[in-house]
């Protein structure tokens, strides 16, 4: 098994922090992890994206051209990504925000409307979290429960949050 | 140990401490800002430690000089332009025996270049990119855990042979995260190291300097420092080597590219090409004797860089002309994927006419 996922939206929606809480969950079951940030001339406001690459053995490239999942969390990400996935691969989008678009036929689309569910468990700040749930039931790339784990350590610092993101992760993951 | 998730460049900074690393000066500049960033956190709030972030690149290395004449292990780090701005200071350090670790998370160039991870400065770092006929070790790690065993044993070789450590990363490694563990539990206190320049009280006053007006005291020095060389190359040379015994094809490349090409020769070998791989570690002292070795039982030869060709004259040497040799590089910056190189295998293989697995 090798799985490459790019996690993409504006700079903000935490599209950062749902690929590291992905690799942390991996590297927690054992799993060959890595985790690439892109950097570059973005701007505040514009859009970040990582990749998420979890594989049985050693990883050769943490760089993805044609990633097996692409997850957008917003337009910008929609149309910049939807060609780079691989064929039949999977599309997750934020439905709230982003206009469909079936110009491939080759790939399955998932659209999760993250955006109004975080809003309205009165969490907006996650959406990230929502979508994250989505992801890992439609992938199983790796446990719920890993994942929950995970946020009580990301959130170590800030524990009130814990447990409002972890009604987050299984809203999304409760979608389908 | 359990594993944590690391920046490559945090691994360095963490690994450098753990080795007793008590200076460190730099220069901010993208791929290795997080480096700096960590030993800003960490370094600054240790006991007898400095941290500065300099004015320049130039200061930094200065500085670099300075703490290691009082004898205290002590590193600064840069990408490739910053690097170049450094050499002077290089070249004094390697003049005056003083140990120090060099950390270069390059960048594609020439010139200001781009942000991404390149492989081009393999001349400079193993030629020497300062002036005079000096030569500094040269490590290459291909992982974030490789980065951190390297930095700590690029201290080790630093103090070992008096002189500088090169340790040659890229953007890539520097920026993505991967587990690791740290082997070394806790910073160890370390002695102070002989002919440290800390006030002469009770002791003849010590001066270390890079000028004579004597040209056979400069030669007398260069004589010492080459017979120091011969050591290091007799000693040191360190090479890794993946699937190399029934090999028709053999791919020479080093750090992110070897990893890269691992990949290639794992779905290679699933198609019956039988390929292998030479990955040095030790960039100097280069594994010239183990290729040359590797020469006698296989006649391909495929050198991968993220540049225009540059370990490639090395692997040349190795050779003695005697086996071909193919060669595969992405410069400025554009980090080739494992498939790209599998198709340039599966190319040369063909040509060439080798033998597949039965």
């Amino acid at each position: 098994m090798l799985i490459k996922t790019i996690f993409a939206g504006f700079g903000g929606q935490g599209v950062l922090s749902m690929g590291l809480n992905l690799a942390q969950a991996a590297m927690t079951e054992g799993k060959e992890v890595t985790y690439l940030p892109s950097y570059g001339a973005e701007v505040r406001g514009g859009t970040a994206n990582c990749t998420v690459t979890i594989s049985d053995e050693e990883i050769a490239s943490p760089v993805a051209s044609s990633p097996e999942f692409v997850v957008a969390l917003n337009q910008p990400s929609l149309v910049r990504f939807q060609n780079q996935i691989q064929s039949g691969g999977i599309f997750f989008i934020n439905s709230s925000i982003t206009e469909a678009r079936t110009t491939r036929g080759d790939i399955e689309l998932i659209e999760v409307p993250a955006s109004e569910m975080a809003e309205k468990m009165g969490n907006p700040k996650g959406v990230n979290t929502v979508m994250l749930g989505a992801f890992i039931k439609k992938s199983n790339l790796v446990s719920l429960d890993s994942l929950l784990k995970g946020l009580e350590d990301s959130f170590k610092k800030k524990p009130k949050l814990i447990d409002i993101n972890k009604k987050a992760l299984k809203m999304g993951f409760d979608l389908f | 140990m359990t594993k944590t998730l690391m920046y490559g460049n945090t691994a360095i900074g963490e690994a450098a401490i753990r080795a007793g690393c008590q200076c460190y000066f730099g220069y901010p500049i993208t791929p290795q800002n997080e480096l700096t960033e960590y030993m800003a956190t960490h370094l600054s709030r240790r006991k007898g430690c400095a941290f500065v972030q300099a004015e320049s690149e130039i200061a930094a290395i200065n500085m670099v000089y300075g703490a290691s004449l009082a004898g205290v292990r002590v590193m600064t780090s840069s990408s490739s332009p910053g690097i170049s701005l450094k050499q002077e200071g290089i070249s004094y350090l390697a003049a005056c025996e003083l140990p120090a670790v060099i950390v270069n998370m390059s960048r594609g160039g020439p010139g200001l270049g781009s942000i991404s991870a390149a492989q081009s400065d393999y001349f400079q770092s193993t030629r020497g990119g300062g002036h005079g006929d000096y030569r500094t070790i040269v490590l290459a790690p291909s992982s974030v855990q490789e980065l951190a065993d390297l930095t700590h044993r690029a201290f080790d070789l630093a103090d070992k042979y008096m002189i500088p450590v090169i340790l040659l990363g890229d953007g890539m490694l520097g920026q993505m995260m991967e587990p690791i563990e740290f082997k070394h539990e806790a910073p160890r206190k370390l002695p102070i190291r002989e002919r440290a320049v800390r006030g002469a009280k009770g002791r003849p006053s010590r001066i270390i300097k890079t000028f004579t007006s004597k040209p056979t005291e400069m030669e007398e020095i260069n004589w010492s420092l080459f017979r120091r060389y011969q050591l290091i190359k007799k000693n040191e040379t360190t090479f890794e080597t993946y699937m190399v015994e029934d090999a028709e094809l053999i791919i020479v490349a080093f750090g992110a590219s070897a990893r890269i090409a691992k990949g290639a020769i794992r779905n290679a070998r699933a198609e019956g090409l039988k390929v292998g791989m030479l990955m040095p570690v030790t960039l100097w002292p280069f594994p010239y004797e183990k290729i040359k070795e590797l020469g006698r039982d296989t006649k391909q030869f495929l050198v991968f860089e993220m540049n225009m060709g540059q370990m490639l004259e090395d692997v040349q040497l190795a050779l003695e002309g005697k086996r071909e040799i193919s060669f595969y590089g992405r410069p400025g910056g554009v980090i080739p994927t494992p498939s790209e190189v599998l198709r340039v295998i599966s190319r040369l293989y063909h040509q060439k006419g080798l033998k597949k697995a039965k």
